[in-house]
């Protein structure tokens, strides 16, 4: 066993390796997931069905299928469409798609739920469209998210692991590539493991911090 | 080219049996994580000394455990110490272990907002614990917890192609082979995403007719 961990210990350049890409792929993927799930979150709350429902049907979607079909759809059906990425760039590409529709189905949840007295006052103030959003609804939708984002960046991290199906080298590739070289799975896989869950106790700290700030802000 | 020219029958027939695949290991991964994942909220309810330690440090590095890497450790590690599983084993173990925990937390906050009067006033009549929990608590635990096993049972299950990677062919895994194979990765995908949205219409269905039959239960007695 102490053999075994020492073998992983003597490789941990490459696990590092493959956690740094797996930090990497879900910092980057969470943020633009963000970014689009924002916008779709608009286009969700839309009073123009001819808006809304193309949205509705792209987010439901992608909270119908498993992360790795969207992965491989990725993969395989944009270089037969004339697109071609490597393997990194496909996987962050399945992340932010698959991620926008529940980032924006979070945040549309927030935004109905949102108490109207600060929009009604806003508009009184003569913010509207653009200004209104951006500064009004989308800080108080933000904040009021930030538990359940914490909670799908957690998803997010657990759905790069999928990745090591299309070789993408993040983490547990890199602990199935040592423990199939060396052949010591248990200290292999259990590493891996320590790891993310260290990464998830660092977002569960980081989200614990900015919900302070947040009812400090109320 | 539409679907029909890219699949053939025996596409389809590939694809019916990993939507077989895919639900009954999701099931019985499900059959037994639902009442394993109540054992453990009942324990932790109770105080047990040690294991009110150990079970949420069970419950929190599963919760950070990408059920692919789960799934490669149970799968590699377990013969390596001497226990032979064949990679069904592996795959149904796998995705009990993940969902054991998550329905751990959702049976644990039913149980702790469970009303403390009720408890009190069966004690009160002499009724014995095993007694209080099977025919006070959970008739009613069940009902408030629903939702949320459900909404796991789907989350397991868009998890499930995880064990593709210890060589189970599943609905994703068949569509992947046919795409390969067609070089039409399209048509396959859609039929795997229908039947995915299907399966998880069937759970929610299933909740719906779960909370009827509850009611009108209730209305008898």
């Amino acid at each position: 066993m102490i053999r075994e961990f020492s073998i992983v210990f003597q490789n941990a350049d490459r696990l590092l390796a493959g956690l740094a890409n797996t930090v990497l792929l879900a910092a980057f993927g969470l943020l633009l997931a963000l970014v689009l799930g924002g916008l779709l979150s608009v286009l969700l709350m839309s009073e123009s069905k001819s808006v809304a429902l193309p949205a509705r049907a792209l987010v439901d979607a992608m909270r119908c299928i498993p992360f790795l079909l969207l992965a491989y759809l990725v993969y395989y059906a944009l270089p037969s469409i004339g697109l071609n990425f490597d393997n990194w760039t496909s996987g962050l590409l399945a992340i932010v798609i698959y991620n926008a529709g529940y980032m924006a189905e979070i945040l549309r949840g927030v935004w109905m739920q949102l108490p109207t007295e600060t929009i009604d006052a806003a508009t009184a103030f003569g913010f509207h469209g653009r200004r209104l959003f951006m500064r009004i609804i989308l800080p108080q939708v933000v904040l009021t998210a930030i538990p359940m984002i914490g909670n799908q960046a957690i998803q997010v991290i657990k759905d790069t692991a999928f990745l090591m199906i299309i070789a993408v080298p993040e983490l547990t590739h890199a602990a199935s590539s040592i423990q199939s070289k060396y052949y010591v799975p248990f200290a292999a896989f259990i590493c891996a493991v320590a790891l993310y869950w260290a990464m998830c106790g660092v977002i569960e700290f980081a989200v614990h911090r900015v919900e302070k700030i947040a009812d400090a802000r109320r | 080219m539409s679907t029909a020219d890219a699949m053939t029958a025996a596409d389809l027939l590939s694809l019916l049996q990993g939507t077989v695949v895919t639900v009954a290991l999701s099931v019985s991964g499900i059959a037994i994580g639902v009442p394993a994942g109540l054992a453990l909220a009942l324990l932790l309810w109770r105080r047990v000394p040690l294991l009110r330690h150990i079970i949420p440090l069970y419950v929190s590095i599963i919760r950070a455990t990408p059920l692919v890497t789960l799934g490669l450790l149970i799968y590699f590690a377990l013969p390596a110490m001497g226990l032979q599983i064949g990679p069904v084993t592996a795959a149904v173990v796998t995705l009990a272990i993940n969902t054991t925990a998550f329905n751990c937390e959702i049976w644990r906050a039913g149980l702790i907002d469970f009303p403390r009067d009720q408890i009190e006033s069966a004690q009160a009549f002499g009724m014995s614990w095993p007694h209080i929990v099977w025919r006070i608590m959970l008739p009613q635990v069940v009902r408030t917890c629903l939702p949320a096993l459900v909404n796991e049972m789907t989350l397991l299950l868009k998890g499930s192609p995880a064990i593709a990677v210890i060589g189970i062919v599943d609905v994703t895994r068949a569509a992947v082979r046919i795409g390969a194979n067609t070089y039409e990765p399209l048509p396959p995908f859609l039929v795997a995403t229908a039947i995915y949205a299907g399966i998880v219409f069937v759970f929610v269905r299933m909740q719906r007719w779960l909370e009827a039959f509850s009611l009108r239960d209730e209305a008898e007695t």
